[in-house]
C-alpha cells in the first residue's frame, strides 16, 4: 500500500501535508470544547457570572466555524487527492495491461485484470480519502482526550488508562474473527448465484434427466450455509455495540465516585468531573471508528498489492532496440531473390513452463504471394501456430520469420501492421462499423474501406444499411448476425494493406459460396498488389474444412502440436493418412480428387494411438460407399 | 446463408417469445423483462412479509421489546450522571451517601441496556438471516417449477439477482432497517420525553434547534446525490470500455491498438476524475456539516443551560442537568438523522420485496395429474398427430406436424434457421405443451404421463453444453448419480471425451468451474454426450450435438451414438450431411411445416428443397 502510494504521490503530496494539518485544527478544537464548559460552568455558573458564560458560549460559536472552515479544506484536499492519485493509478494500470503480451494476460485472466483496474482501484481510493480525512482525526482525536484527560487529573486518568485498551482488545478479538468469516460469505453467497445460474441456464437439462430434487437439495444446502455464516458473523459482531457502551459507562460510573472523592478533598472541580465523563465518551467513540479505518485500510492494502501485482509484471514480450525492418522490394519478390515471406524454423511453443510442447518442432516457409493452409482438430495448435506470426507469443525454441527476419527483431508496431489477422472469435468493438475498420490504419480512405469491404464480401449489407459506414456497432457488434460480424472483422484485417493475411477459422460462420468468393476475391488482391507494384499478398488459411485449404499452395497438417503433413491437397492425399482421413469425414471418396488409387484408410499412426478402440476406423470406408452407392 | 451450418440452439427460441414477457401470460403490458407484479400495495406487501416472520414470532417479539427496553435505559445513563454530577460539588459538598447507590443504579443500567442490546442485536440477525434463507430457498424451488417458457423468456440476470440481491436487499432493509427505524423512533420519544421530565422550556430549545441539523444533513445528501448519479454514469461508461477493451485485449494486442485504446481511456478517466473529485468533495461534507450543525447547537443549550443554572431563565436547572441536556441535544439529532436514511433503506427494500413477491406469483408449471401414467419400460414409439404450436399467440410456429415414428426409427430434422426443428424437441419433452393435436408415446398422450417418467425415456444433448461446477464424475454421471467409476469411464471413453480427462490433473475427480471453466467447446461437448452415453434411454434427441467437435472425432463420436442408437427411436438436428444421409427418414422443414419427408434417396429423386439445400451446399465448384 505504502509503495504504491509513495510511487503515484508526486504533486499530491501537499495534499496530504495540508488536509491532515487543517484537521487537526478541528480536532484540537473538538478537545478543547469539554474544556471550555468546563469554564464556562466553574467560572461562569460556579460564579453566577453571566458574561463568562456568555463569553465562553461565543468562543464555542467561534471554534465551531473555524472547525468548520479548516475542516471543509481537508475535504477538498482529499477529494483532490484520492480521485487525482486514483485516476493516474487507473491510468498506469491500463497502460500496463496495454503493455502486457498474452501470456501475461492467461496468467491474470481477464475478469481479474478487470477487477483490479476498477473496484482495486476505488478501494485505494477510498482508503486514500479517509486517510487524509480521518486517519488523522479518530486517532488524535482518542490520544488527545486520553492525554487531556489525564492532564487534568492523573489517578482518574487511570480509568483511561484501563478502558480504553480493553476496548480495543475486544475490537482487535472481534474483528481478527469477522474478516475471514466476511470472505467465506460472500463466496456462499456467490454460490448461491452460481447455483442458481446453472438451475437456470441447465434448466432443459435438469429437467430432462429428472434431477430436480438434487439440485433442490444442493441449492438448499448453499443457502443453509451461507446463512450458517452470516448468523456466525452477527454474532461476533453484535457484540461490539454492547461491550462499548458498558464499557464506557463502566468507567463513566468510575469517574463519578473516584471524581466525588477527588472533589471532596479539593483536587478537582465539578467541571473538570463533567469534563472527565465527555472526554471518556470522546475517547471511546473514537477508537469504534478508528476500528472501522483499520477494516478500510486492510481491504485497500489487499486491493493494493493486487494493483502492485500487475505493475509490477514486466510484459515477455518487448521490442525494445528493435530498428525498423525493410521489405524486400517487388522486384526481389518477383526474382525469386527474397527471403519466404513466412518461415518456421523448428519452432517449440508451450504456455508457461508446462512440460510438454503446445507445438513440437514446427519447421515450413512459404513465399511471398502463396497460399498456406493450416488444417487439424480442435486443439490441434492450429491457432497457436499462426498466434506466432504476429508475435502475440514467442518461441519457446526455434525461430519464426516474417520477410527473412525473426520477429524478434521488427519493432511490434510494424510486425502487426504487416500482418493482419482475422481472429477465430470475431469480436467488434462499439462504436461505427467506420471505427472498426480503421484500426490498422486511422487514415483510411473511404474508397480503401470499401474495397476491403468488397474483398471480405461484406460490401453488400454494409450498403443496404442506412448510415453505410457510419452505422453503429453495439458492444460485441451484438446487432449483427455472426456470418457479417466475420466479414466485417475480415475488412476490417484487409484495410491498410497487410503483407500476411491470417484467416484463424474466420469463415465457420459463412457458407460455402461465400467462403469460396472471398478466397477468390483475397487472391485477386494479391495480384492487384503485385500488379501495381507491391508485395503480393501472402495468406494463411487456418480452418477445419477441407474446402477451405484444398487449393492453398502449402497445407500443413496439424495433430497434438506437431506437423503430421505437409505439401498440396494431392500430395498430402497420397502421404497423409490424418489428412486423407479428415477429407473422408467431410468429402465422399470421389469428392477428393486425388490422383492415385487411394487405399482404405487405414488406422493413423498419429491419431489417437492410446485410445485402445478405434471405431472409427472401419465406419469410414462403409460410410463413403454408402455415399458412393447414394450417387 | 447455409441454412445447414447455423441451426438454432435451443435458446433462441428467447427470441421468439421475447413478445410474451408478461409471465402471466397476458401480453405485453409490461416491460421486456419484467415479471410484472409492482401492483402490490405497501400494505399487502408489508402483511407477506410478516408472513415470513410468523415462523420466528418470537424471535421478533423479543427483539422489538428488548430494543426498547435498551433504548430506555440507554437514555436513562445521562439523567443518572447528571444527577451524580450534582452531587458532586465542591470541596467537601460531596454527598457520598447518595452517590454510592446511584453509581450502582448507573452500574445496573449499564449492564441492563447492554445486554438488552445485545439480545436485540443477537435475535434480529438470526432473525434476519434465516428469514432471508427461507425466503431464497421458495425463490429458487419456485424457480425450478416455473415452465421453461419462463425461463426462455426472461433475462436469467435479472431472475438470479432476484434470488441473491433482492431477498439480500429485503433482509437488510426491511428487518434490519425496520428495527433501526424503530430504536431510532424509541430514542426520539424516548429522549423527548426525558427532557420534558427534566425541564420544558429546556426541551423546547433542543426540540427548536434539532431540525437545523436535519435540514443541513438532508440538503448536503441531495446535492452530493446529485454528484453521485453523474459520477456513476461515467464510471459505468468507464466500466464498459473496460469491460470492452480488456476483454478484447488480446484482439488490442493482434492489431497493436494499444495506443488508442489509451487515448479513449484517458479521456474517460480524465472525466470520471472531474465527476468523481465533485462527487468525493460532497459526500464528505455530510459528516462535519451536521457535526458543524451539532457544535453549534450544543454551544447554545450549553449557554442556556448555564443561563438557566445561574438566573433560572428560562428553567431553574443544575449543573448536572445541564450535562444531561447536553447529552441528549449530542443524542436527539443522530437518530433524526438515521431515520431519514433508514427510510431510503426500508424504500429499496419494498422495491426488491416487490419483485420477489413478483416472481413468487408468477404462474407455475401445471403440475402432473394425480392419475398421470407412470411410464415404466418405453418402448419408443413417438407419434405426432396435428400438432399446432406457438411460442406467441398471433405467430403461428409449428402447424399440422405429422410423425409417426415406430420404436426403432431415425430421424433427422433438416431446414432452415427458425424452421422449428428444436421447438419439436422442445414439445417431446415437455418443456412446452402444444397448442392442438397430440403427442403420444407408446400409444399414451404424453399429457397423461407423468413429466418424470416421460423425460426418463429420453437421452438428449443439445448445442448448447450445460456442466455445472462439480467433478468431471459428477457432470457425466448427472443422468445417473450411481453409476461407478467404470462405467462413467466407459461411457467417455465412447464419447472420445477420456483422452483429455485422463490429461486433467485430478481426471475424473478434477472439479469443473463455473460454466465448464477452461474447457473448449468441442470438449464441453464430448462431455455432455458423455452423459447421455451412460443412460439408457429409449429414445434419442441430439440438437446439434456435435456442432462444436471436429470432423474426424466427430465421426467416431458418430459411432458411438449409431451404436447407441442402434433399435432406439432417434430425432436428430444436425447439419452435417454424414449423419442425415443415414436417417431412416430426413423431415425437411421450413416455416413450422414439414415440407418434405423421405430418405436421402428419395427426397434427392424430388428434386425438391431438400435436393435444392443439398447442391447448394455440397456441389461446390
Amino acid at each position: 500500500m505504502l509503495e504504491l502510494l509513495t510511487r503515484f504521490s508526486a504533486g499530491f503530496r501537499r495534499y496530504f501535508v495540508i488536509g491532515p494539518a487543517c484537521k487537526l485544527l478541528e480536532v484540537f478544537f473538538d478537545l478543547l470544547t469539554p474544556l471550555v464548559i468546563a469554564r464556562m460552568i466553574d467560572e461562569g455558573v460556579g460564579a453566577r457570572d453571566a458574561d463568562a458564560v456568555l463569553r465562553y458560549g461565543l468562543l464555542l460559536f467561534a471554534m465551531a466555524v473555524i472547525g468548520m472552515g479548516f475542516t471543509l479544506v481537508c475535504q477538498k484536499m482529499a477529494a483532490l487527492a484520492s480521485q487525482g492519485m486514483g485516476t493516474n493509478m487507473r491510468s498506469a494500470l491500463y497502460r500496463r495491461i496495454n503493455e502486457f503480451a498474452n501470456v501475461e494476460l492467461d496468467r491474470f485472466g481477464t475478469p481479474s485484470l478487470i477487477t483490479r483496474i476498477t473496484n482495486d482501484i476505488n478501494q485505494i481510493q477510498l482508503a486514500i480519502a479517509l486517510g487524509v480525512r480521518q486517519l488523522i482525526r479518530w486517532p488524535f482525536l482518542a490520544v488527545g482526550s486520553m492525554v487531556a484527560a489525564l492532564l487534568i487529573d492523573l489517578k482518574l486518568g487511570v480509568i483511561f488508562l484501563i478502558s480504553t485498551p480493553l476496548i480495543g482488545l475486544v475490537f482487535w478479538l472481534v474483528m481478527a474473527r469477522c474478516v475471514p468469516y466476511f470472505k467465506q460469505m460472500q463466496a456462499k453467497l456467490d454460490r448461491i448465484g452460481l447455483i442458481t445460474r446453472e438451475g437456470l441456464s441447465g434448466a432443459r437439462v435438469v429437467r430432462a434427466f429428472v434431477r430436480e430434487d438434487h439440485e433442490r437439495e444442493r441449492f438448499r444446502q448453499a443457502a443453509y450455509e451461507q446463512s450458517a455464516v452470516a448468523i456466525a458473523v452477527g454474532k461476533l459482531s453484535s457484540i461490539l455495540n454492547p461491550v462499548t457502551f458498558l464499557v464506557m459507562n463502566l468507567g463513566v460510573c468510575a469517574i463519578l465516585w473516584m471524581g466525588g472523592i477527588q472533589v471532596n478533598v479539593g483536587d478537582l472541580t465539578q467541571g473538570e468531573v463533567m469534563a472527565f465523563v465527555n472526554y471518556m465518551t470522546q475517547t471511546l467513540l473514537s477508537i469504534v471508528y478508528v476500528a472501522n479505518l483499520v477494516v478500510v485500510f486492510t481491504k485497500a492494502s489487499a486491493s493494493a498489492s493486487r494493483v502492485n501485482e500487475v505493475l509490477h509484471c514486466e510484459p515477455s514480450i518487448t521490442d525494445e532496440g528493435n530498428t525498423a525492418v525493410e521489405l524486400p522490394s517487388a522486384q526481389q519478390v518477383t526474382a525469386g531473390t527474397a527471403a519466404p515471406a513466412l518461415r518456421f524454423d523448428a519452432a517449440c511453443f508451450a504456455f508457461g513452463d508446462a512440460q510438454a510442447n503446445t507445438l513440437d518442432n514446427v519447421t515450413l516457409q512459404v513465399n511471398a504471394g502463396q497460399t498456406l493452409g493450416v488444417i487439424g482438430g480442435t486443439g490441434s495448435g492450429k491457432s497457436t501456430l499462426v498466434s506466432l506470426i504476429p508475435r502475440l507469443y514467442d518461441v519457446r525454441s526455434g525461430a519464426v520469420e516474417v520477410m527473412g527476419i525473426d520477429v524478434r527483431r521488427w519493432p511490434l508496431d510494424q510486425l502487426r501492421h504487416v500482418v493482419g489477422t482475422v481472429p477465430q472469435r470475431a469480436s467488434l468493438l462499439s462504436g461505427t462499423i467506420r471505427s472498426n475498420l480503421t484500426w490498422r490504419d486511422s487514415h483510411a480512405t473511404d474508397d480503401e474501406l470499401w474495397a476491403a469491404l468488397e474483398c471480405a464480401q461484406a460490401a453488400d449489407f454494409v450498403r443496404k444499411l442506412p448510415k453505410g459506414l457510419d452505422a453503429p456497432v453495439e458492444a460485441g457488434g451484438k446487432n449483427f448476425s455472426g456470418g457479417q460480424r466475420q466479414r466485417l472483422t475480415i475488412a476490417r484485417a484487409v484495410v491498410g494493406s497487410p503483407l500476411i493475411l491470417i484467416l484463424d477459422d474466420s469463415a465457420s460462420a459463412l457458407d460455402f459460396k461465400t467462403d469460396a468468393a472471398l478466397r477468390r476475391a483475397v487472391h485477386a488482391r494479391s495480384r492487384q498488389e503485385s500488379a501495381a507494384g507491391g508485395l503480393p499478398l501472402t495468406t494463411v488459411i487456418v480452418s477445419q474444412r477441407v474446402s477451405s485449404v484444398r487449393d492453398a499452395d502449402l497445407i500443413c497438417v496439424m495433430s497434438h502440436g506437431s506437423v503430421a503433413g505437409l505439401g498440396t491437397h494431392d500430395e498430402l492425399l497420397k502421404t497423409c493418412p490424418l489428412y486423407e482421413e479428415i477429407c473422408l469425414s467431410q468429402l465422399k471418396r470421389e469428392e477428393l480428387g486425388g490422383t492415385a488409387p487411394v487405399p482404405a484408410a487405414p488406422a493413423p499412426a498419429q491419431a489417437a494411438p492410446s485410445v485402445p478402440v478405434q471405431p472409427a476406423a472401419p465406419n469410414i470406408p462403409n460410410l463413403a460407399f454408402e455415399g458412393g452407392e447414394a450417387r | 446463408m447455409n441454412p445447414y451450418a447455423s441451426a438454432g440452439s435451443v435458446s433462441t427460441v428467447t427470441a421468439s417469445v421475447s413478445g410474451n414477457d408478461n409471465l402471466n401470460g397476458e401480453g405485453g403490458e409490461t416491460p421486456r423483462g419484467d415479471i410484472g407484479g409492482a401492483r402490490l400495495s405497501t400494505m399487502q406487501v408489508t402483511r407477506r412479509l410478516l408472513s415470513y416472520v410468523r415462523p420466528h414470532a418470537f424471535s421478533f417479539s423479543v427483539s422489538f421489546v428488548s430494543a426498547a427496553i435498551s433504548v430506555v435505559l440507554q437514555l436513562y445513563t445521562p439523567i443518572l450522571i447528571g444527577r451524580g454530577i450534582d452531587l458532586i460539588i465542591d470541596t467537601g459538598r460531596v454527598d457520598f451517601d447518595a452517590l454510592m447507590p446511584l453509581v450502582q443504579t448507573l452500574a445496573l443500567v449499564v449492564v441492563g441496556a447492554a445486554a438488552f442490546q445485545w439480545l436485540q442485536g443477537y435475535c434480529v440477525n438470526r432473525l434476519c438471516y434465516e428469514t432471508v434463507r427461507d425466503m431464497r430457498i421458495e425463490a429458487s424451488e419456485k424457480l425450478s417449477r416455473m415452465p421453461l417458457s419462463f425461463i426462455d423468456a426472461h433475462p436469467h440476470g435479472d431472475l438470479i439477482s432476484r434470488v441473491v440481491n433482492d431477498v439480500d436487499q429485503v433482509g437488510d432493509g426491511l428487518l434490519q432497517g425496520f428495527t433501526q427505524l424503530f430504536t431510532g423512533v424509541v430514542t426520539i420519544l424516548g429522549t423527548l420525553v426525558f427532557m420534558l421530565s427534566i425541564s420544558v422550556p429546556m426541551a423546547i430549545v433542543v426540540v427548536l434547534v434539532t431540525p437545523a441539523s436535519v435540514l443541513a444533513a438532508s440538503l448536503i445528501a441531495k446535492f452530493s446525490n446529485r454528484s453521485f448519479i453523474d459520477q456513476q454514469r461515467v464510471q459505468g461508461q468507464l466500466g464498459g470500455y473496460i469491460e470492452e477493451y480488456v476483454g478484447n485485449q488480446r484482439l488490442v494486442n493482434t492489431f497493436s491498438h494499444g495506443n488508442d485504446a489509451q487515448q479513449g481511456f484517458d479521456a474517460l478517466n480524465g472525466e470520471l476524475y472531474t465527476a468523481g473529485e465533485r462527487a468525493q468533495f460532497l459526500s464528505s461534507l455530510s459528516n462535519p456539516g451536521t457535526r458543524f450543525i451539532n457544535n453549534l447547537i450544543y454551544a447554545v443549550v450549553a449557554v442556556i443551560g448555564c443561563m438557566g443554572v445561574i438566573t433560572g431563565v428560562p428553567a431553574q436547572l443544575t449543573v448536572g442537568e445541564v450535562q444531561t441536556f447536553l447529552s441528549y441535544a449530542n443524542q436527539y439529532t443522530k437518530p433524526f438523522n438515521e431515520v431519514t436514511s433508514v427510510i431510503t433503506q426500508i424504500q429499496t427494500a419494498y422495491a426488491s420485496a416487490c419483485r420477489l413477491f413478483a416472481l413468487l406469483d408468477a404462474v407455475e408449471e401445471e403440475p402432473d395429474a394425480a392419475d398421470a401414467l407412470e411410464l415404466t419400460d418405453p418402448q419408443g414409439a413417438v407419434s405426432l398427430s396435428h400438432v399446432d404450436f406457438s411460442y406467441v399467440k398471433d405467430r403461428k410456429l409449428l402447424q399440422d406436424i405429422c410423425v409417426d415414428a415406430k420404436p426403432g426409427m431415425s430421424f433427422a430434422l433438416v431446414g432452415p434457421t427458425g424452421c422449428g426443428k428444436t421447438t419439436l424437441i422442445n414439445l417431446l419433452l415437455r418443456f412446452y405443451d402444444i397448442d392442438a393435436g397430440a403427442i403420444e408415446l407408446d400409444g399414451h398422450d404424453t399429457h397423461d404421463i407423468t413429466r418424470a417418467s416421460l423425460r426418463r425415456s429420453f437421452g438428449m444433448v443439445l448445442q448448447d453444453t450445460w456442466l455445472f461446477e462439480g467433478t468431471v464424475h459428477d457432470n457425466i454421471a448427472y443422468g445417473r448419480p450411481d453409476a461407478t467409476r467404470e462405467e462413467v469411464i466407459e461411457a467417455a471413453r465412447r464419447a472420445h471425451a477420456d483422452k483429455f480427462i485422463a490429461q486433467l490433473p485430478q481426471g475424473y475427480d478434477t472439479v469443473i468451474g463455473e460454466d465448464g471453466g477452461s474447457f473448449s467447446t468441442g470438449q464441453k461437448q464430448l462431455l455432455c454426450i458423455a452423459r447421455v452415453m451412460l443412460t439408457d434411454p429409449a429414445i434419442l434427441l441430439l440438437d446439434e450435438a456435435t456442432s462444436s467437435i471436429d470432423t474426424r472425432t466427430e465421426l467416431q463420436v458418430q459411432a458411438a451414438f449409431d451404436e447407441l442408437m442402434a433399435g432406439r427411436t432417434s430425432f436428430v438436428v444436425a447439419h452435417r450431411l454424414s449423419t442425415i444421409r443415414n436417417a431412416d427418414c430426413i423431415l425437411y422443414m421450413r416455416d413450422g411445416q414439414i415440407l418434405e419427408r423421405g430418405t436421402h434417396d428419395e427426397l434427392l429423386a424430388l428434386g425438391g428443397a431438400y435436393a435444392e439445400l443439398y447442391n447448394s451446399q455440397f456441389a461446390e465448384s
